[in-house]
């Protein structure tokens, strides 16, 4: 064939020396690499029980915000459900009551607020159409589960905790 | 025969036979803890503190685990095999000599099973017959890749006896003896064999790792080629007493090793030990500085396992019967003629 290029590089194969013929300097060699690494720090992070630093723009599980008095942000206009590519998003809307007024900022809520962690792709396209800046993604990994409806996360996991109230 | 001859040797018998499945099962662990540190990884780690227990847990699977056997397989010699491999393997415990007898009262316990005159044949001929569990437990699976593997290995292991035997006889030129209780006292104090024999040392040890049949000659377990070799078919305890020879194998080699080149329970300034510690404590210190050897070997084993690829077909024949054969014949005439020389012919 041809040579698809101008670079040539000949390949010349010398017959073997006796030290590289008699296998043992090799092989003392090869030991030796093997007992270096023997005396290095491991790689493995034992990830349960200890977990790596992420990068500061990391994303990792959505968390639904309160504002600076303990109210959710949240007002259910369906906008990160629409920007949202992996439809991971549902919601359903709510009319906020009178007494409900240190709960909820908005007069509309979101009552029911589900995340498919399944189909999420982490994305953050969430995090930037929502005008009310109510939905982050600095959460860590979302855990591994053994059944897909548990993986439908809701409100008890999203929402920050509450506020301590003085 | 008294009595208290028969309970003696049943004791030394039970306690060496636990120390060899002890460290056959703890070596399953190190193999994994040795592979994960030379590829800067931890291994397990889960059971218990450091994953001790992990061993444990391993059996308790294997036993759990769903027994199968072949419907074409021949039942009888498949069952024969695993426990054929695990005995040859035990056996070979007998004639090694594991420390210096020990005085109570007035009577000396040898801590040695039996004291044979050709026990360097007997172990020979013991580690021969470690293939028999390989090829029946081969050949019963009625599986080519299994069949394949079985005559690997037994082609492996006659090429390697031989450069073995070889380098075994320049060594009794050099001893005069074949019991290895003799052997052992002639390397007194730093008189190892190693020192007087070293190409036969590594000859040894290179035919130690293939009659093993441990990495780089780990042709009968071929993954890539033969899917797990001699024992694609077994499941449950069957597989496990296959694993489990493996490791007592080493463990055997290991401790020859230390008997015949790095003299046993020899030690330098152990005259001077025995003396000071009295008849019990001395010999014991002994035995535990033979069962640091075996563990030095043992962990070599492992580094070689984790270090060196596996040798081609055709190059472990060309290994075994153009380079060690011709080696270890010179190796003797070698010896032979020093040795006449030195005694003045």
């Amino acid at each position: 064939m041809e040579p698809l290029t101008s670079k040539k590089k000949v390949l010349e194969q010398k017959p073997l020396t006796l030290a590289e013929r008699m296998y043992l300097p090799a092989i003392a060699k090869g030991l030796s690499i093997t007992m270096s690494h023997f005396f290095k720090k491991e790689a493995t992070i034992r990830y349960p029980e200890v977990e790596r630093e992420f990068s500061t723009n990391f994303r990792g599980m959505h968390s639904l915000k309160r504002d600076e008095e303990g109210r959710e942000r949240c007002t259910a206009c369906g906008l990160c459900a629409l920007s949202c590519p992996a439809e991971a998003i549902t919601m359903i809307a709510a009319e906020r009551k009178p007494e409900e007024k240190d709960i909820y900022r908005e007069e509309k809520y979101a009552s029911v607020y589900e995340i498919n962690m399944l189909r999420c792709i982490f994305c953050g396209l969430c995090e930037e159409a929502c005008p009310k800046e109510a939905i982050y993604l600095d959460g860590p990994i979302v855990p591994s589960d053994y059944l897909r409806k548990d993986f439908i996360y809701g409100k008890d996991k999203l929402v920050e905790p509450p506020l301590n109230k003085k | 025969m008294d009595i208290a001859f028969v309970i003696e040797k049943s004791v030394l018998v039970s306690i060496i036979f636990g120390i060899s499945l002890l460290i056959a099962m703890y070596s399953t662990y190190a193999e994994r803890k040795v592979a994960a540190f030379l590829q800067d990884r931890l291994g397990p780690d889960r059971a218990g503190p450091f994953g001790m227990f992990q061993p444990l847990a391993d059996g308790l699977k294997m036993f759990m685990k769903e027994e199968i056997v072949p419907a074409n397989a021949s039942k009888w010699l498949f069952m024969v095999g695993p426990g054929l491999a695990m005995l040859t393997a035990c056996i070979g415990t007998a004639v090694i000599p594991w420390g210096s007898p020990i005085t109570i009262g007035d009577r000396i316990i040898p801590l040695q099973v039996t004291d044979i005159n050709v026990g360097l044949l007997y172990i020979f001929g013991v580690v021969s017959l470690g293939v028999y569990g390989v090829m029946i437990g081969g050949w019963a699976s009625n599986n080519k890749y299994s069949l394949l593997s079985a005559i690997r290995a037994a082609s492996q292991n006659i090429s390697y006896e031989i450069a073995m035997g070889l380098s075994i006889i320049a060594l009794l030129l050099v001893t005069g003896s074949m019991s290895l209780k003799e052997i052992v006292e002639t390397q007194h104090g730093w008189r190892w064999n190693v020192l007087y024999q070293p190409l036969g040392f590594v000859l040894f040890m290179i035919c130690a790792f293939a009659e093993t049949n441990r990495a780089p000659f780990d042709l009968p377990e071929c993954e890539t080629e033969l899917i797990g070799g001699y024992h694609t078919e077994y499941s449950s305890m069957k597989l496990g007493f296959y694993l489990f020879a493996e490791y007592i194998n080493m463990f055997v080699s290991a401790a020859v090793m230390a008997t015949l080149y790095f003299g046993g329970y020899n030690y330098p300034g152990m005259d001077w030990v025995l003396a000071n510690t009295g008849p019990v404590i001395g010999p014991l210190i002994g035995t535990a500085v033979f069962f640091i050897k075996i563990f030095a070997f043992i962990f070599f084993f492992m580094w070689v396992r984790w270090t060196i690829p596996r040798f081609r077909y055709d190059q472990l024949m060309h290994l075994g019967w153009k380079v060690l054969i011709p080696l270890a014949i010179a190796n003797i005439v070698v010896t032979a003629v020093v040795i006449a020389v030195i005694e003045g012919f």
